[in-house]
Parts: C-alpha cells; structure tokens; sequence
C-alpha cells in the first residue's frame, strides 16, 4: 500500500495564488507558507515574516493573514488550475516566508505536487541545515534560491542574519545535481545596487555545477501600504526603485564577468 | 496543405493615409437610398413584394452616387463621406424623425445630419406610414407580448427597427464562379418550374428577382469601372493613373466573371459586402472564413509570381479599411446596445477544413497582421481554436491582443462543433463553422440563424417572484403567489422557473411576430441568391429559405442569477438570516441605498396612473412633486440599517466567477432555465430556437430598466456582462473564473456564449507572458469553454481617456462581441469597462 500520510500534515500559509506567471515556467499556483528567519528591509511581504497568525488593515478594515491548513486542503486548490499546467508545464511553487522553517510541510507539499504530475519549484534562501534541504531535493524541479549579497556582515546589517550558512548551501545543492538550481537577486538600492556587488553574486553562481541562469528582480515598493496596516514603519523609506536602464547595465555587466544567462524580473 | 510562411509584411504609407482620411470628419446621414427606395416602391405598386424589392434594388444602385476615395485599390461606398450611413424607412423611420435634433448630440454613436438630408428625408418617409415592417410586427404580438416589451422584460428591437442581416453568404461562389454562375443556377432552375407547381408563381417570381439582382451588382461595378477609368483620365500623378486603370478593369470584370486573380477577388468580395448592406439594413453581415476562401486565389497568384506577400498584405489593409467605412445609425436605444458604431462584420481565421484538419494558411497570419496595421473597431476579427491548431498561430492572435485592441475573439472548435451538430448540422458543416456578430457560430452559406433576435434580461422574472408579477403598479407577468408563502428554496426555484417559461413564450411570440414581418414584407433576392438552398428551393431566405434555420435570442444575467439563488438557498432558507419577504423589501427600498431618478420617475407614473384612474385630474406640478418626495426620502435609520446589513450579509457570501463548485453549480442551473425551453419552439421559418448567452452592450442599459436584485446588486446598475461574473466579484484571479465560466454547460447555448476578461498589460508583455496567456485560452477550452476576448488595458489609461478623451481619439476597447473606441461610448458603459475585473497582478 502506498503511503498516503503526507497529505495530512499541517502547516501555516498565509496565501495561494493562483495564474502566478512570473515564478517558474509556466502557470503556477504559488502557496505563501508563513514565518521567516530574516527581516530584510525591502520585504514586500511583511505579513509573511512573523509566524505569528495576524491581522492586517487593507482599505480599513482588519484582514486576517495566515491559516492552519493540511497539504490535503491546499492540494485541493492546487488540482483546480490542472488544465493550466498541462497546457503551459506549469505547476506549484512554495514561496513564503522560509518555507524552509516548515520543513515537513513544505517537503509534504511539494511530494503532492510530484504526485500530481505537475512541475514543482521552490522560493527560498535556503535557510536551514542541508540536511532540512536535502529531504526535499527529490520531489523539487527547481529551486529559486536568492543570494542578496555576498558579504556576511552587509547581509547581516540589512537582512538580520549573516549569510555564511545560505551561501553554503547553495555549494551543496549544486553539487547534489538534483534540481534545477536558479539564483535570485533582489536588486536593492543602497543594499547591493553596484556593479561589483552584483557580479561578486554572479560569479560565485557561475561557479556553482549545473547554474546557468541568474535573475536580479528590481526592488519596487508595492509593499509599503502592508507595513502601515501591520502599524510598522516601512524601512525602506522613500528610496527609489532602479530604473530599466540600470538594469539593463547590471544584466549587460553579469553576463560579460560570466557564463550565466541574466534575466531581469523573475 | 502546404506549409504557412508566417513572416510579417510592413504597414505602408497608404495604409496610414486611407484611415487618417476615413475619421477626418463625424460620420453623417445620408438621404439618396430613401429616395431612391421610395421613387422605386412608388412606381411598381401591385407588384408581387419580391419583384418590388428586386427592382427597387436596381434602381438603387443605379442612382445612388458613386464614389471613389483618394488612394483606395479596393473600391466601392454606400456614402459620398467617409463612414456616412444611409437610411432604410422600409424597415422603420419615425425614429429618426424623432431623433432628428438629438441624433447628432446623442451619447451614443452620434451623425451628423444636415438640415438639407432631413427635409429630404421628410418628403419621403410619409409613404412608408402603414408599410414598415415594425408596423406589421406589432400587429401580429399578442397583447401580453406588447405588455411584457413595455416592462422590459425582453427587447427584440434589433429586427423590429431594422434588416436582419446576421448571414454569411456564399462569397466564395461569387468569387469562383461570378454572379453570372448564379444567375446561370436561377435561369436553370427557372426552366424547371412546372405549371402545375402549386408554388409556380412565388417561385418564378423569386427567381426572376434574383437575376434582377445580380445583374443590379453587375451594373454597380461597371459604373465603378466608368468613374475608375474616367478619374485615370485626369489623374496627373503616373502612379496613380495605373491603378485607377486597373480597378477600371478588376470593376469590369468581377463580381460578374469569376475572378481572375487575388486582387479581383478581394474586389469581388467587397461589392457582396457592400451590396448586400445596401439591400437591407442588417448588421453583422459577416465575412466569415476569410483566410480559407481567399487562399486559392492567393496561392495561384503568388505560385505564378505575379503576387508578392506585401502587396497582398496592402490589399488586405485596404479591405479592412472599406470594412470600416461601412455605417448604421440606430435608434437611441438601440447604439446603446449596440454603441461603439459597430457594424460586427465578424472574421475569422484557422480552426479546421470540413474534413477535419488544421485550416492555418498564410492568410491566417496576414488577416491578424491586418488588424494590426489598421487598427480600428472592423472587422470583428475571430480565431477558431483546436486541438491541432498551429501554436505560431496563437501566439500571433495573442500579439494583437496585446495591443489592447480586444481582438482576436477566441472560439473552441471543441465544444462548437459538437453544439451544432446537436442541433441537427451535418459534421462537414460544423467543421466549416464560422462566427456571427458577436458570438453566434453558423454555418456559412447555408443558414438563416436569426442571431441575435432579442436580449432576454434573465433579473427580470426574478423581480417577479418577489412582487407576484406586479411591476410598476400593474400585473405585467404571471402570478406566482405572495413571495411570503414560499416554503423552501426548492418552491422558490419553481417560482422562478415559471416566471421564466412565461416570459420566454413571449419573447418567442414575440420574434415569431417580426420574422413574419419580414417574410411578407421584406424578402431579400439578393441575400437570398447567395445562400443555399433559396435558388434550388425557389425561397427567399426569409420565407425559410435557407438549408439550416434557426432564431437565436440571447438572455443575460447569469451571473446575477447564480448569486442571488445563492443568496436565498443559503441565507434565507438554510441559515434563516432574513424571510424572502424582508429581502423583497430590501430590494424595493434599494437595500437603503436611497433611489435613482429612474425609481422616482417610476413612482411618480405609478401614482399618476392611480390618480387618473380615480378619475382625478394631474398636473406636471405634482409630478415633479413626487419625484422630489421620492429623491429626497429618507427610511428610519434602523429600518435603513437592517436592509444594509441584509446587503452585507448577501455581499460577503461566496460568488459565481471563483471557481466554487457549490456556487457554480447554481450558475449551471440558471442557465439551463433559459438555455433548455428555448428549443421547443419553433419558428416560421421551419427552424427552431436555441440560446445565445451575451449581451453585446445591453447589460447596461437593460440593467438601467431592472430594480435591486437578491444578489445585492443596487437598482438600474448593469447586470453582468455575458457569461462572464459580475464586476468586482470574481478574486481569485483568471484561472478561477476561467473555471467558474466553464462550469456552465456551453453547448446548450448553442447560439453562443460570451465571457469577457481583462488582462493588465503587465500580464502580457514577455513572450513567456504570452506562452502562458495562450495556456489560458486552451486550458479554459480544455473544460469545454466556448469563447473569450480580452480587454488589455490598464485601470489608469481608462481613467485618463475618460478625463481626456482628445488624446485617446484612438483607443480601442474590447466592449462585448466587438470592439469600439472607448472615446465613443457613453459614460456608463465606459463606467462598466473600467469596472470589470482586471487580472493578472502578482504579489
């Protein structure tokens, strides 16, 4: 008898949604998984980071973020966009949040997707011990992992965490050959908004076995009216968001210093 | 079939100068066809009717003046200035007279009309008192019929007012085999008429008018030719002077001969889509398979070398310009269920050969190009989309989506095909299906569909469950008993049924009435020529002449529907938050929302009405009076609390478009209580009827005409559009409507099904983007969807265009089963654009 037992274990999400085009291939339905271990200043999720069930003021009146669900019920939504991932190879991606700091549900999830037969792809920074990792690797088609910056103590000043952790991580999942690995910048202004800073990020993606294509996604601050519905104060302040032309140059400065294919936006 | 270069050809310099030229100025009326019609109609009383239009159509298109505009190649107008319309007092006029100091001024689809075309008009409309076909239509509806039109339950004003155009005719028989083919078949069949036919004289008569007719197009094109040749005579610019020589020769010898060569047959096909609008005043005449009955000529041509893809691509723009210069000025009520000018001349590429196989050519690609290049509101151009459809295709259509057109619509060969067949099309001629108007599959040349003969407002009999059919004061439909001694939500459901089955009678009695009209007093010859099996069968089309035979009157409000059985199943009668007689009340008070003046206006009629029957007299004082009283009524404010927390309650309920099987089963049903009576009947033409479910741009003003509904929608705002779920309410994003929509049993609407999205242009701009916006369509189509289109335009632009329409002269808008410039609409239905969901946003 097949073991079916994944499909009941809990965790905390705080969103689904669904027609997601810009995370993976495909049509995807992303499932946000709540807490995180960082708290860095540019998040545009804010609600995602407390583990903490919360509520959020939107248009003045009080929203609830994050809800106890089984892999049974989210799988439930995830199966309605099926037509969709066939026609486009599309499927479910985890995003959070670390959806790593829910270990046993995000592997549960992402099993049900292989079970499905749709494609699966993870958000994260790969915050935990690979051991955490490596139980997931085999039900995971890519993973989307984002390195911010390669100097532990800017990492740790903007992020909350040094990176040491992360970033060897992402030397073993390489090395492990089992998923398609992507990495993902934030391009933040004042954070690593340099060239420098960026190729120091693609280069030590380029020496990573099997990673062929980074995406440096520009900051933008949509999230800012949730950091007034939590009551906080939205860190970023006013800074501005990089122009296309920016981008542009950082995409043209990755690929001379690199092998890799950069590709602006995710 | 050989393999399709895809490579997209220029837009050239005439392209851009022939559509600057065409809105150069405000389209204008026109007096010459009325005239015309008139003198003609005048000399040949006493004569058989279809011998009278025949002649009538001759002398029409040998005295309506000609024209041929700066830099055209394909020629051929029905008005001296650019987009004018002529008028068509057969059908009906007074209207017009009516509207005479407004029509210009109007909110919707206004002309200009000079001082001069109205007295002109004034001479002549007088003969047609008493002959029109609204007048014979009229006289033929039972009362209850007039009663229920005058409460707006239904509207089948399109062919009441007008032709009924909604054909697609056999283009590719003019093209192929010249009009001089088809008067060979009528002189044929002539010599078969036998004395002792019961039908002798209608059929010799019939056909005889249909020689007439043709050769009346015969005679239009030469006097083309002439003009052609004598402009080339004085045309100084050599250039010039060529192609004016030319069209002098392609006007000479088609549509008479077969044609020749690509450009003849464009040619061809133009004089039929232009005379045939000349004939009747029918909308949605539409070209239909394009791409399919084109290619011969195209590949003969460029196989020869005497055809480059650039010029053929030039010719083609210049098409889709004349497509455009073609107009109809309708009554007030009408352009604002039909605003935007649209003549819905629907065209459509790929999908499948009738034996089955992919359809995409060459001219596939170059028809979409087209659209492109010109950018304008005609044709309505389509795409069949089937499991075996080219991909290159589909993600050219979803380029010129992109550009925020609303074209292409996208239809599901999938469940079309099946849906026709069901209703007795042959498998060949539902693989050769093509699109009219808005939404309606038919089969092209072969099928009198009568496409969109009514707009049936579905929240119409709902209203009637809560007031026991009394609307306004009086009994206006069945009584279905006092709403307070409905004991479940299964009674409930009865109750509406029968409100639906009652009013649906009506509107068959009603269209049954207008079809008659245009039988005795409107038969086409010409439409008729060119339509299997009028010639073979010695019928007009209108007389039931055709192959297939249908009336397809569509009904709206779905979506409403759906959420309002909701509401009463689960508030009302599961969780008995409030009777079905304390929502009616919320309803009629508006749920507290205070009153428009369309209620005020209303109850101060009713009053009125109270009065005079008492025998008392009214003065216009107190009727104003009233509305006063009414517009400034205040509820008690715990009175007014409760009906806003009813609303409440009804608005944080689930709703149809979020992909909620409970919720969307219900939609289901709804549909069905107009979808499944309707085929029942049958109408006189030997056909039965089968369902639309659209609303072209009806939901608005038809919902301006509805009260509150249990669905918590306030009075005389629009109801949904379409199939689509109601503005706001659908939240979890495209696929989850996607899948709501497709949970309705489109086959049953076998008239077609509309479902309108809108897409933020940041959901379409990578070519992954539109990867996955083409998933979209098929994974809807996979669920056996049947048709979408989509608005590509952000919330921002709308606003802006709205505040300042001079610099959004241009943009065009997706509105229902076409497109028009957003500019041209009135406020409201702008207002209902910009409403509709947009899609596609990310965390």
């Amino acid at each position: 008898m097949e073991d079916y037992s994944y499909l009941n274990v809990k965790g905390r999400i705080f969103d689904i949604q669904r027609y997601s085009i810009h995370d993976g291939i495909g049509i995807r339905t992303i499932v946000f998984l709540k807490g995180c271990a960082l708290r860095c200043r540019w998040c545009c999720n804010p609600e995602s980071q407390s583990y903490e069930i919360e509520a959020m003021m939107i248009n003045g009146k009080p929203k609830v973020y994050g809800r106890d669900v089984t892999v049974r019920e989210v799988m439930q939504t995830v199966r309605r966009d099926m037509p969709y991932y066939s026609r486009s190879d599309g499927g479910l991606t985890l995003s959070g949040g670390e959806s790593l700091l829910q270990p046993e549900f995000a592997e549960a999830l992402l099993h049900a997707g292989k079970a499905l037969g749709v494609n699966t792809a993870l958000e994260s920074m790969g915050f935990a011990k690979y051991e955490t990792i490596e139980k997931i690797l085999p039900y995971l088609d890519t993973y989307l992992m984002d390195i911010k910056h390669m100097d532990p103590k800017k990492h740790e000043q903007w992020c909350g965490k040094e990176n040491t952790m992360m970033v060897e991580n992402a030397r073993k999942i390489a090395a492990s050959g089992m998923t398609h690995l992507i990495i993902r910048v934030p391009v933040v202004p004042g954070f690593n908004d340099t060239e420098k800073e960026l190729v120091d990020i693609a280069r030590f993606a380029d020496s990573l076995p099997g990673v062929d294509e980074i995406n440096i996604l520009p900051y933008h601050n949509f999230g800012e009216g949730k950091y007034k519905g939590l009551g906080r104060d939205y860190p970023m302040g006013d800074a501005a968001k990089p122009t296309q032309e920016k981008m542009q140059g950082f995409k043209a400065a990755i690929e001379r210093a690199t092998n890799l294919y950069c590709q602006i936006g995710g | 079939m050989r393999a399709f270069d895809s490579t997209p050809m220029p837009k050239t310099e005439r392209i851009k100068k022939l559509v600057a030229d065409l809105f150069a100025k405000m389209p204008e009326i026109e007096a010459a066809r009325a005239e015309l019609i008139t003198e003609s109609f005048k000399s040949t009383e006493g004569l058989p009717i279809v011998t009278r239009k025949a002649l009538a159509f001759r002398h029409i298109l040998h005295g309506l003046p000609i024209v041929i505009r700066p830099g055209e190649l394909i020629v051929g107008s029905t008005t001296l200035a650019p987009r004018g319309c002529q008028t068509y007092p057969e059908f009906s006029y007074d209207w017009l007279e009516a509207e005479f100091d407004t029509v210009e001024h109007r909110a919707a689809d206004p002309f200009y009309i000079s001082e001069e075309t109205k007295q002109r008009l004034l001479k002549v409309n007088p003969y047609w008192k008493g002959k029109t076909t609204s007048e014979l239509a009229r006289s033929y509806m039972a009362p209850e019929t007039l009663r229920a039109m005058d409460h707006n339950f239904f509207t089948p004003g399109n062919y009441y007012y007008n032709g009924v155009g909604h054909v697609n005719v056999h283009y590719d028989r003019v093209i192929y085999e010249g009009l001089r083919g088809i008067m060979a078949q009528a002189s044929e069949e002539l010599t078969k008429v036998k004395f002792c036919d019961p039908n002798y004289g209608d059929k010799k008569r019939f056909l005889e008018a249909v020689i007439i007719s043709c050769q009346a197009v015969i005679d239009y094109a030469h006097r083309y030719s002439e003009l052609a040749k004598e402009l080339a005579s004085k045309e100084s610019d050599p250039k010039r002077k060529q192609e004016l020589i030319k069209i002098s020769e392609t006007c000479a010898h088609v549509p008479e001969n077969p044609a020749r060569t690509f450009e003849e047959g464009l040619q061809a096909f133009w004089f039929v889509q232009q005379t045939l609008q000349i004939e009747s005043s029918g909308h949605s005449i539409s070209p239909g398979r394009f791409d399919q009955y084109m290619y011969p000529l195209y590949e003969k041509d460029i196989d020869a070398g005497v055809l480059t893809r650039e010029y053929a691509q030039e010719l083609l723009d210049c098409v889709w310009v004349k497509l455009n210069d073609l107009n109809k000025c309708r009554d007030a009520a009408s352009a604002e269920g039909f605003a935007g000018y649209s003549l819905f001349q629907n065209l459509i590429v790929g999908g499948q050969t009738k034996d089955g196989r992919d359809a995409t050519n060459d001219l596939s690609f170059m028809c979409l190009d087209a659209t492109k290049h010109v950018f304008l509101p005609q044709p309505s151009i389509s795409i069949r989309v089937w499991n075996g459809s080219a991909k290159e295709l589909l993600i050219r259509a979803a380029e010129v989506t992109r550009t925020g057109i609303g074209f292409p619509a996208y239809y599901n060969d999938e469940i079309i095909i099946p849906a026709m067949e069901n209703r007795g099309i042959s498998i060949e001629d539902a693989r050769n299906y093509c699109i009219i108007g808005c939404v309606e599959p038919h089969v092209p040349g072969k099928e009198d569909g009568w496409h969109d003969a009514a707009f049936f407002n579905m929240c119409r009999p709902l209203e009637m469950v809560f007031t026991n059919g009394v609307d306004n004061g009086e009994v206006a439909s069945i009584q279905t008993g006092d709403v307070s001694n409905i004991g479940s939500y299964e009674e409930f459901k009865s109750a509406y049924k029968k409100q639906m089955d009652y009013n649906i009678a009506l509107l068959v009695n009603a269209d049954n009435a207008i079809d008659r009209a245009h039988a005795e007093r409107c038969p086409l010859p010409f439409e008729s020529a060119l339509i299997d099996d009028c010639i073979s069968r010695g019928v007009p089309l209108q007389q039931g002449g055709a192959h297939y035979n249908f009336t397809g009157p569509q009904g709206f409000g779905i979506a409403n529907v759906a959420d309002s059985l909701y509401t009463v199943k689960t508030l009302v009668f599961e969780q008995g938050k409030f009777t079905l007689k304390e929502l009616g009340k919320a309803m009629a008070m508006n749920y507290g929302q205070g009153f428009d003046e369309i209620t005020a206006k209303e109850a101060a009629m009713q009053a009125a009405k109270v009065m005079e029957s008492k025998g008392e007299s009214v003065n216009p004082d107190m009727i104003s009076s009233i509305i006063q009283n009414v517009l400034t009524m205040q509820l008690p404010e715990d009175e007014k609390k409760r009906y806003e927390e009813i609303r409440n309650m009804i608005i944080d309920l689930p709703h149809y478009g979020n992909d909620i099987d409970e919720v969307d089963t219900i939609a289901r049903e709804a549909a069905y209580y107009y979808t499944k009576p309707l085929p029942q009947y049958k109408n006189p033409r030997g056909g039965i009827f089968q369902a639309g479910l659209y609303p072209v741009s009806a939901n608005v003003p038809l919902g301006a005409q509805t009260g509150a509904t249990p669905d918590g929608r306030l009075a005389h705002t629009p109801v949904a559009d379409g199939v689509s779920p109601t503005s706001g309410y659908d939240l979890n994003g495209p696929t989850a409507s996607c899948n709501s929509v497709a949970r309705l049993d489109h086959a049953m609407a076998s008239n077609g099904t509309l479902f309108n999205m809108k897409i933020h242009p940041t959901a379409m701009s990578t070519e992954k983007d539109l990867e996955d916006f083409v998933s979209l369509v098929r994974g809807y189509f996979d669920q056996k969807g049947m048709h979408m289109q989509f608005n590509v335009v952000d919330r921002q632009t709308l606003l802006d265009a709205q505040a300042h329409p001079e610099k959004y002269a241009g943009l065009v808008v997706r509105v229902a089963g076409y497109s028009a410039l957003f500019t041209t609409l009135s406020k409201s239905l702008q207002d209902d654009i910009i409403k509709r969901t947009e899609q596609g946003w990310d965390r």
